[in-house]
């Protein structure tokens, strides 16, 4: 089914006095979706989504929203959840998210926002006195008091516990099921994967490549991904027939003859005690697209 | 050591890639050293203040005229030059071109009965005229200065800081993603300072005036509106600075670059009476004189909205460039 897109983002162009952070991209965004934009540091996802939510501008290009240039309408039907946002000292949280409430024309009421975002217990706290999961519930509280069309989650889940993400991932997912657009940028594959219907990847400020995440695995990837201790493998069976790949401290193969190429890696000695055989995730569609080498 | 040494090497490379910052530092000195040497310069101050009623003065006219450590000033003007003896800006009032020459001296300044003997030692024939009416105290001169004072000091920092603060944490990149217009934004800001400004100088006035004993001789309603205009100016003028800056140094420099002049010119402490013209005219540039100016006129002699109007009018068109200016200069996120 193909809805219309709620953003198109058109030849857009972001450079600096010493850089091209984003150099001359176009995609659209359909509306009720989820849609990721990922990519390694520095490939331009952060420059991207600021423009998209008319705070930066851009060098050339435009962004549309529902057909029309960025203006005063997109401001009252965007909500914006920032990589790093502080708030207004001395503030309760219930007095944070009635600031923000108090600059849109229309959306919910406070305590409805307080209690979608489950913050009850903690709408009398001091905002400043709250744990890092709270804090992005709070900031994501904020992004939602204007009831918007699109929410704008830039990294929302960085820095919190392995609780606390999924915490807000359920939240995230709970955003959805109302069909509001969302365009999330997130360095874990596994959010990407979980939460978006359509990504982008972004390197060195160029899209290479765009789709549903599991449309592009199928397309980039074979079935099946091995993984092998880097220690265990031979310096010999790198000459092998295999599509081989470093990752840190394991070597991925990938392959869509899972027997073959286990009979070649036997054939070559290669100790198999520690094969680990999986499906092939946004990672490492991720690394393949955009390299494993560390970004200056 | 080594740590001290590398927190030390780190600092000094931030100020130093800090431009803006360092500029300013340097800079700083040398205007106040500068300035020092306009304002204080120059040959000895004379010891007292002669107001003489003429349009020009001619040395030759009178053996008085030529008495040393003497400043003598033109007073075209007689009831303005009267009101100024009576307060104690000049020593002595003096009409030479009358026979015989007449003085009016008030009695109740120590300098105006020394300068006395001076005029009676070149002219016995001279005329007496007492001043009637209660001499002004220094304390009830120097009252509407601190109440400037301490409302500059207020408006500028109080204001200016905290708009930094708000743009180097990030808050404000979070409020210019919603519908806030930065003129919104700085409205809100400056009525709030205003607010507290209101309160805090009213508490001071009641306090100070119940202490020294203060009656005020114009219209308390005058008053409040002089207060409004004044802080609204000087709250413009701290958003101005702070509008588009992300460097606590710079800014705080800047803030200094207006106050110091503002302490040491706009009459907080002394009259500018007698200064040369342009050090008057460079005091005029600043918001804190017209308001000083204005609320003693109030406060001291009664004076209405007409006498005060200049001053009035002054600072509202101040307060309305440096808003538009800071409106359109504002800078939401750090550049």
């Amino acid at each position: 089914m193909t809805t219309a897109p709620i953003l198109e983002v058109r030849d857009l162009v972001k450079e600096y006095p010493a850089a091209t952070a984003v150099a001359g991209i176009s995609f659209s965004v359909p509306e009720g979706i989820c849609f990721g934009l990922l990519g390694p540091n520095g490939a331009g996802k952060t420059t991207t989504i600021e423009i998209m939510e008319g705070i930066l501008p851009q060098t050339s290009g435009e962004v549309r929203f529902r057909g029309e240039p960025l203006g005063a309408r997109f401001r009252e039907a965007a909500g914006i959840l920032f990589q790093k946002t502080a708030l207004q000292d001395f503030l309760t949280v219930r007095q944070c998210i009635a600031l923000f409430r108090g600059l849109y024309s229309h959306g919910l009421d406070v305590e409805q926002v307080i209690r979608l975002c489950a913050l009850e217990k903690l709408a009398s706290r001091d905002a400043r006195k709250l744990s890092g999961g709270q804090q992005q519930r709070l900031l994501l509280a904020i992004a939602l008091v204007n009831d918007p069309a699109v929410l704008f989650l830039d990294e929302p889940t960085t820095g919190l516990d392995p609780q606390a993400r999924r915490n807000f991932w359920e939240l995230v997912q709970s955003i959805k099921a109302q069909r509001k657009t969302i365009i999330l940028t997130t360095h874990y594959m596994e959010e990407a994967e979980l939460l978006c219907d359509e990504i982008v990847i972004l390197d060195r400020g160029r899209i290479v490549a765009q789709g549903p995440p599991r449309q592009l695995l199928r397309e980039h990837f074979a079935e099946v991904l091995l993984e092998l201790p880097r220690h265990e493998f031979p310096q010999r069976a790198r000459e092998l027939p295999l599509k081989i790949l470093d990752a840190s401290d394991r070597v991925e193969i990938t392959t869509d003859d899972l027997e073959g190429t286990l009979r070649t890696l036997l054939a070559a000695q290669v100790p198999l005690h520690n094969l680990r055989i999986r499906p092939a995730n946004l990672e490492d569609l991720f690394l393949d697209l955009t390299g494993t080498e560390l970004r200056p | 050591m080594r740590r001290l040494w590398s927190v030390l090497h780190a600092r000094n490379l931030e100020f130093l890639r800090d431009r803006g910052t360092l500029i300013f530092t340097l800079l700083l000195p040398v205007m106040l050293v500068i300035g020092m040497g306009f304002v204080f310069g120059g040959p000895e101050r004379p010891l007292f203040k002669v107001g003489v009623l003429t349009e020009h003065i001619d040395k030759k006219t009178h053996p008085f005229l030529g008495e040393r450590y003497v400043d003598f000033v033109p007073e075209p003007v007689a009831t303005t030059a009267l009101h100024k003896l009576t307060h104690q800006q000049i020593d002595l009032l003096v009409d030479l071109e009358s026979r015989p020459a007449r003085y009016w001296v008030n009695t109740d300044s120590p300098k105006g009965y020394i300068v006395e003997k001076l005029l009676l030692a070149t002219d016995p024939a001279a005329q007496r005229q007492p001043v009637t009416g209660a001499a002004l105290r220094y304390v009830d001169w120097l009252f509407p200065g601190i109440l400037g004072m301490n409302m500059m000091f207020s408006c500028l920092f109080g204001v200016g800081y905290v708009v930094l603060r708000y743009r180097k944490s990030g808050f404000l990149k979070r409020l210019h993603a919603t519908p806030l217009t930065a003129f919104e934004f700085l409205s809100a800001q400056v009525l709030s300072r205003l607010l507290l400004i209101l309160v805090v100088t009213a508490i001071l006035y009641a306090g100070i005036s119940a202490i020294i004993g203060f009656h005020n001789a114009g219209n308390m309603a005058l008053l409040i509106l002089l207060a409004v205009i004044g802080a609204l100016s000087m709250i413009a003028l701290g958003l101005t600075v702070a509008a588009r800056f992300s460097s606590e140094e710079l800014v705080g420099g800047l803030l200094n670059v207006l106050t110091w002049p503002m302490m040491l010119l706009s009459g907080i402490w002394f009259s500018l009476e007698g200064s040369p013209r342009w050090v008057q005219w460079v005091a005029h540039i600043f918001p804190l004189t017209h308001l000083l100016d204005a609320a003693r006129a109030v406060m001291l002699d009664g004076a209405g909205i007409v006498q005060i109007a200049p001053n009035l009018l002054f600072l509202a068109a101040m307060t309305l460039v440096l808003l538009a200016f800071g409106a359109w200069s504002f800078r939401w996120r750090i550049d």
